[in-house]
């Protein structure tokens, strides 16, 4: 069971309308490493990792989903105010012929967000080590987005999830620890 | 509750950002236990943050509607739920 809750996890304000930024940004709505895919993975990990992890998985893909509101309402205000136009200058184009400026789980290149994104291998170890993984490469993206604006508004929003992805990335790192230590207490004793 | 909720203000800025900290800081304690559960002092902070949360969030609720669907918040007259402003509108 899950609660909405009516606020975002953390102000999203942007200083103009940017549609060309706004592509960029999808890549983190529904990209490979994005927050959906994010959300996704963690979610659907925490059914066959063992018991010691599962609330953090529980917990980091929750987040996932408030970070996903937060693109999505970057996305929203950056191309809110646009024309057809400046949408077309700033290759969103083909965005508009089939979505008008509805948000759609694409990345920044306009491909579609596809479950091949992420691994469920059912090994704990293995699963983990994906997971960090793919907060290592959001964080690596989320670097790249705030150095492609001068929006200082926008690039405070993207710093705090740049840093969202670094302490789960060590939270990540920590359950490795716990179930090596778990499969070396089984070994011994 | 029968009131209809107060127009989006600074006040409203400032009490969202107030509960937004708070919730920040149950969110990274919330995570930090998930793999230190046997920090005593962390589950104390956790536990006195979360006595602050709901605190802020009556407050809030009062003057600007429920935050919560599903029963976990109270609704004035009309229905509250479903009045603007939604997250990314403010």
């Amino acid at each position: 069971m899950w609660i909405y809750e009516k606020k975002l996890q953390y102000p999203v304000r942007v200083s103009k309308c940017d549609p060309q930024m706004a592509k960029f940004l999808m890549e983190q709505y529904g990209g490979a490493d994005g927050e959906l895919a994010a959300a996704l993975r963690y979610l659907n990990q925490r059914y066959t990792i063992p018991d010691k992890v599962i609330g953090l998985l529980t917990d980091i893909g929750t987040e996932e989903f408030a970070h996903l509101e937060m693109i999505a309402t970057m996305v929203y205000k950056l191309t809110k105010d646009a024309t057809v136009e400046q949408l077309e200058a700033a290759g969103l184009g083909a965005h508009y012929a089939a979505h008008d400026k509805a948000l759609f789980y694409e990345n920044a290149a306009g491909v579609p967000w596809t479950a091949a994104y992420i691994q469920a291998k059912g090994d704990p170890i293995a699963d983990l080590y994906e997971d960090i993984a793919a907060e290592e490469k959001a964080r690596a993206t989320y670097q790249w987005l705030i150095d492609m604006t001068d929006d200082v508004d926008l690039q405070d929003s993207l710093r705090f999830l740049r840093e969202r992805e670094i302490v789960h990335s060590l939270r990540f790192r920590e359950a490795v620890e716990i179930l090596k230590e778990e499969q070396d207490r089984k070994k011994f004793f | 509750m029968t009131n209809t909720p107060q127009p989006i203000d600074n006040r409203f800025y400032e009490m969202l950002e107030r509960l937004q900290a708070v919730d920040f800081v149950l969110v990274e304690l919330n995570l930090y236990l998930d793999t230190h559960p046997n920090d005593m002092q962390a589950i104390n902070q956790y536990n006195e943050q979360a006595e602050q949360r709901w605190a802020i969030a009556h407050e809030f609720e009062a003057l600007y509607g429920p935050l919560t669907n599903f029963g976990h918040s109270y609704s004035g007259y009309p229905w509250q739920w479903n009045q603007v402003p939604w997250p990314w509108q403010v």
